[in-house]
């Protein structure tokens, strides 16, 4: 007898993605979906796609969604927040777009605590655009604006937003993770869980996942050395685990 | 404004939306409070805003009156983020609204861009001041080019109302909200420092507004439908093209439908002054003036400056006769009035930039100039 072990989840749509091979949005898109489906809050989900390589995020969640300006889903959120308290609002953001031009945005949705839930992918460079710098570029890793490798005197230090963030009494769950393995993507999954579930309790704060994704394209390497090299250079300069709740 | 038996009038807000004229109770107050409690009638849901003079009067007023309503008022850390939360609201389906003053309204361009092409309906309020730059905290018209123009990157407009007094400030908040769901696009008001800080005896209804389309695209959550989608990027080839060519055609409706403005004395004169804002409560001082002194002249006032009545303005045009245009900048509205005259009169201007308000005699100097001088062919 044949026994389904695997199968789409009902909020991710039935097609193929543009994203490239080995990139982790897909597997993030996934996990919020089969969040969703299993708190069983997709009629009163609304989600918020950035701009960067996610803009599209509407074309794979079968969700009422939006796709606003640069770095503003947390000022969307607030105001989609605030008018409709009922509804489960999430941005869903790369590191451009929150880490560097949403920097005013997201610091200030934490510190009012707005009660949203931000999914932060970061993948150390500007994916959308050919691979330029992001603020969480690691330091001598060579972009398409950092020939020479990032520089702390030229560029600055890599910035961790997460742990900028847990200091601000409006934050109430922040929460750092990593697509590298089956464990780490059960962990990661928890950990989206969870953010969903402190809105839908109506817990006072903003929560944020962070998940450090590969990017192979980019870091011109092959998915495999992608995820390796997650493990043997981001995750020192951004640790996992939990900075608050 | 006094009523004269002669004027011609095409719609006045004043009268259009006092259904029960005189029903209301007369109260005195400032145009920004005035313009505040008139959002709250017309069922503005949130109000989201930076405080910048000369318009704190707004934010400070819905800051207390907003949760008295049950409804929601956020101090915003920057204008980027007060139009991006009217953005949320308006993409849920409620009836969102800012404020600012020109350096702020510069900031929301980005958003006012976004919702033009999102199709998304907002009230802007724009408290003018001098300007460029930091400029000063003085009534201004400086900002007529960037409202009227769209303001943001793209091939949009905005519908711009330009209230004259207290009372105009409150009527066109009903108006601004409902030609802003009717069309789903950003609507703004355009005031000045003199009209936000005045008080003027006003009358506060609640008006029957118009019957409007459901939002059916509102993020509401997709229950027992397919999924909405709230965008503004179409990359495929020729898709923004078709949306381009749709915007457009909703702009000429509105070119066709909305047009507010009021003229005097039109019919035989040989001197007609057009002004807005409070530039033309100024003008029609200087015109009642004018005409005690024999000189035949009337004045045409906008009232919707986007979509301009390049109609009424032409139309004045046919006869010879000069047309002066009275603003308080270096002159934006007299390019409109220039595309309307197209050549058939001679258009003159006269403005106080950076601040200044021109008066009454200033102006009324200014007519008899031009009307002294032997008419030229």
């Amino acid at each position: 007898m044949m026994k389904t072990v695997f199968k789409r989840t009902p909020t991710l749509k039935d097609c193929p993605t543009h994203y490239c091979p080995g990139c982790g949005h897909g597997i993030a898109h996934r996990l919020i979906a089969e969040v969703i489906d299993e708190l069983d809050i997709r009629d009163r989900t609304i989600g918020i796609a950035p701009v960067g390589c996610a803009v599209l995020a509407y074309d794979y969640f079968d969700i009422d969604m939006v796709e606003v300006a640069h770095g503003r889903p947390p000022a969307v959120a607030t105001g989609m927040k605030r008018t409709n308290p009922d509804k489960i609002i999430f941005s869903y953001q790369g590191d451009g777009d929150l880490a560097s031009i949403g920097a005013a945005e997201i610091l200030h949705a934490g510190h009012r605590g707005e009660q949203i839930t931000v999914i932060f992918i970061n993948n150390a460079v500007y994916g959308m655009t050919g691979g330029q710098m992001a603020p969480t570029t690691m330091l001598g890793q060579v972009t398409a604006t950092t020939p020479k490798g990032r520089s702390a005197t030229e560029q600055g230090y890599p910035l961790q937003v997460s742990e900028l963030l847990a200091t601000l009494p409006g934050t109430i769950y922040i929460e750092r993770c990593a697509l590298i393995n089956v464990a780490h993507v059960r962990k990661t999954k928890k950990a989206i869980k969870h953010a969903f579930e402190l809105q839908l309790e109506g817990a006072q704060g903003l929560s944020l996942v962070e998940v450090l994704s590969p990017c192979p394209t980019y870091w011109r390497m092959s998915p495999a050395k992608a995820m390796e090299w997650i493990e043997s250079n981001m995750m020192k300069v951004f640790p996992l685990g939990r900075l608050k709740g | 404004m006094n009523p004269v038996a002669d004027r011609t009038r095409n719609r006045n807000m004043t009268e259009e939306w006092q259904t029960s004229k005189g029903a209301g109770k007369r109260i005195l107050m400032c145009g920004n409070e005035a313009l505040a409690e008139s959002a709250i009638i017309a069922g503005c849901d949130a109000y989201f805003g930076y405080p910048i003079t000369p318009q704190n009067e707004i934010p400070a007023y819905m800051s207390r009156r907003m949760p008295e309503e049950g409804r929601v008022f956020v101090q915003t850390e920057s204008e980027l983020a007060a139009i991006n939360m009217v953005f949320g609201a308006s993409a849920t389906g409620k009836r969102a609204m800012t404020s600012s003053s020109s350096p702020g309204i510069s900031l929301m361009q980005e958003g006012i861009s976004y919702l033009a092409g999102a199709e998304l309906p907002a009230v802007v309020v724009n408290i003018m001041r001098g300007g460029p730059g930091l400029g000063n905290i003085a009534p201004s018209q400086a900002d007529y080019f960037q409202a009227t123009r769209g303001g943001g990157h793209g091939d949009y407009r905005t519908v711009v109302l330009g209230p004259s007094g207290v009372q105009e400030m409150v009527d066109c908040m009903p108006l601004a909200f409902d030609l802003a769901d009717q069309y789903r696009m950003p609507v703004m008001v355009l005031a000045d420092g003199i009209l936000g800080q005045m008080m003027e005896p006003i009358v506060l209804e609640k008006k029957q507004g118009r019957e409007l389309p459901a939002k059916d695209w509102a993020l509401t959550g997709a229950k027992r439908r397919k999924q909405n989608i709230v965008r503004s990027l179409w990359l495929p080839e020729g898709v923004l093209e078709k949306l381009n060519y749709k915007l457009r055609d909703k702009y000429k409706q509105i070119e066709q439908n909305e047009v507010l403005c009021e003229q005097y004395e039109i019919d035989g004169a040989e001197i007609v002054v057009v002004a807005y804002g409070v530039a033309a409560r100024i003008v029609r001082s200087a015109v009642s003036r004018a005409r005690e002194e024999g000189i035949k002249a009337g004045w045409i006032r906008p009232i919707t400056l986007w979509p301009f009545p390049t109609e009424q303005v032409s139309k004045a045009a046919d006869e010879f006769r000069i047309f002066l245009v009275v603003e308080m900048s270096n002159g934006q509205m007299v390019e409109d009035v220039r595309l309307a005259v197209n050549g058939k009169s001679p258009v003159l201007f006269y403005g106080r930039p950076g601040g200044g308000v021109p008066n009454v005699d200033e102006i009324l100097d200014k007519i008899k100039q031009l009307t002294l001088k032997p008419k030229a062919q």
